[in-house]
């Protein structure tokens, strides 16, 4: 059955979103043709912006629609602390916890030597640039903690080292929820070393 | 003869890339089934069962499930987590560049015991080691063996001639040492010193233990190193990546 143009086009579309295959492609093209033209309106505005609009903070790399950013912006936050992040999509589950109030510098990658990325790929000159001028007191490192995010933090920890600035990294241990059964030898050997008194 | 749903395997992991949400494409190289590449589900959450089991240069035990196009890991316990290779960037670095090595020399589905055991030895030894060097070229050498690409070092690979113990040539591209006569004949090839073609020739015929009792002296390391590497760059028709970052850590 030839299906109208305009149609095929958004299934198309669709479908070349991660995760969404023809059959879900369908699905959501025929559902959005059954929604009412204001709301279908609001995601095309939705999506048309958020090319528009953004780009990386000056200062931190964080994605934004202001420059800088609305947390470097802050000036209720500490800019003595700097929170090292992968990638921008790590910021948020750490703002959740809402126990942080320093400001963030995001790598946009990790050090991956068989994939030819190297410190000059990532955000680190940048980084260093921010740290010269003396009033860092805290570096945090949160890349994540698997073998990558490890030579990141660790070659970090070099460079950073001479500049006489606190470096403090991510607890590793064991997640909330989890069952120590299932624990591999790295992650007790960590929890082991970082266990607190109660 | 139908093959079992289920299989068990030990295997490094020797590379990993993101799939979809939370989990990832492994790629294992295992002692029964040599290079596979197999699916890691949920390895990305924070509570996975599996996460820390199919880390990077992890020796695991694996049980995988058929699948149809790739495999499914479905449980995995860890052998030997390398944490002493892994707390250590100089280390961690020769550990990924021998992973992309084996990545880069093998091919999927086709069992090689000899690499899997070289491979696991070597992870052993850059762990204990104070003089990675010598790990690694040891390593190369004993790899380009397995892999059947073993430098000819005894006669001229030109012209069958003895070699003379005098500074001689390698040609990559022959494969082996040259003569003097052939080696000036080959714009290409490179000087070898006699003290490199000795250690090498040893290397070929020796175990760890007696390879890593050489006394290298850094222009010897260099010149060792230079070499296997052209020699390696000329066979994968690229550059092996992560030189460049080992380089850098120098």
């Amino acid at each position: 059955m030839p299906t109208a143009e305009p149609i095929a086009r958004l299934i198309e579309e669709f479908s070349k979103l991660p995760g969404i295959g023809p059959k879900s492609a369908q699905r959501l093209t025929y559902y959005l043709l059954q929604t009412p033209a204001e709301k279908t309106e609001a995601l095309a505005k939705a999506i048309l912006e958020l090319k528009q609009n953004l780009s990386l903070c000056c200062v931190c790399f964080n994605i934004t629609d202001t420059a800088p950013c609305v947390i470097c912006r802050d000036t209720e936050r500490d800019h003595s602390k700097i929170c090292i992040v992968e990638e921008p999509a790590d910021i948020l589950p750490l703002e959740r916890t809402k126990k942080y109030q320093g400001v963030y510098h995001v790598l946009h990658g990790v050090i991956a030597p068989s994939d030819g990325i190297g410190p000059d790929e990532l955000k680190i000159k940048e980084l260093m640039a921010r740290l010269g001028d003396g009033s860092v007191t805290e570096v945090i490192l949160a890349t994540n903690p698997n073998t990558e995010g490890e030579a990141t933090a660790m070659y970090l920890q070099t460079l950073i080292a001479p500049l006489n600035i606190r470096i403090t990294r991510l607890a590793r241990g064991l997640p909330y929820g989890a069952d120590l059964e299932y624990a591999d030898d790295v992650t007790l050997t960590r929890a082991l070393e970082g266990r607190q008194e109660m | 003869m139908k093959l079992p749903r289920v299989y068990q395997t030990e295997a490094i992991i020797i590379k990993r890339i993101k799939l979809g949400e939370a989990d990832r494409i492994l790629t294992l190289f295992t002692p029964d089934y040599g290079k596979l590449k197999a699916v890691a589900k949920g390895t990305r959450r924070t509570k996975s069962k599996m996460g820390g089991h199919v880390e990077l240069l992890t020796h695991s035990s694996l049980l995988l499930a058929r699948g149809r196009n790739l495999d499914i890991v479905t449980q995995a316990q860890t052998i030997n987590s390398f944490m002493a290779l892994k707390e250590n960037l100089k280390r961690m670095s020769c550990g990924l560049y021998i992973s992309e090595l084996v990545d880069s020399f093998t091919e999927e589905h086709i069992e090689n015991r000899d690499i899997f055991s070289l491979f696991l030895d070597t992870l052993h030894h850059l762990s204990e080691a104070k003089n990675n060097d010598i790990a690694l070229r040891y390593f190369e050498l004993r790899l380009l063996d397995y892999s059947g690409y073993r430098p000819q070092l005894q006669k001229c690979a030109n012209c069958n001639s003895p070699i003379k113990p005098i500074a001689n040539y390698f040609s990559s591209s022959q494969g082996g040492v040259l003569c003097t006569e052939c080696g000036y004949q080959e714009p290409p090839s490179r000087t070898l010193s006699l003290n490199a073609l000795k250690v090498l020739r040893l290397w070929q015929n020796c175990d760890f233990t007696t390879a890593s009792r050489v006394n290298i002296n850094p222009e010897l390391a260099l010149e060792l190193e230079q070499t296997l590497r052209d020699y390696i760059k000329y066979l994968l028709e690229k550059q092996v990546k992560s030189t460049a970052w080992l380089d850098r850590l120098k």
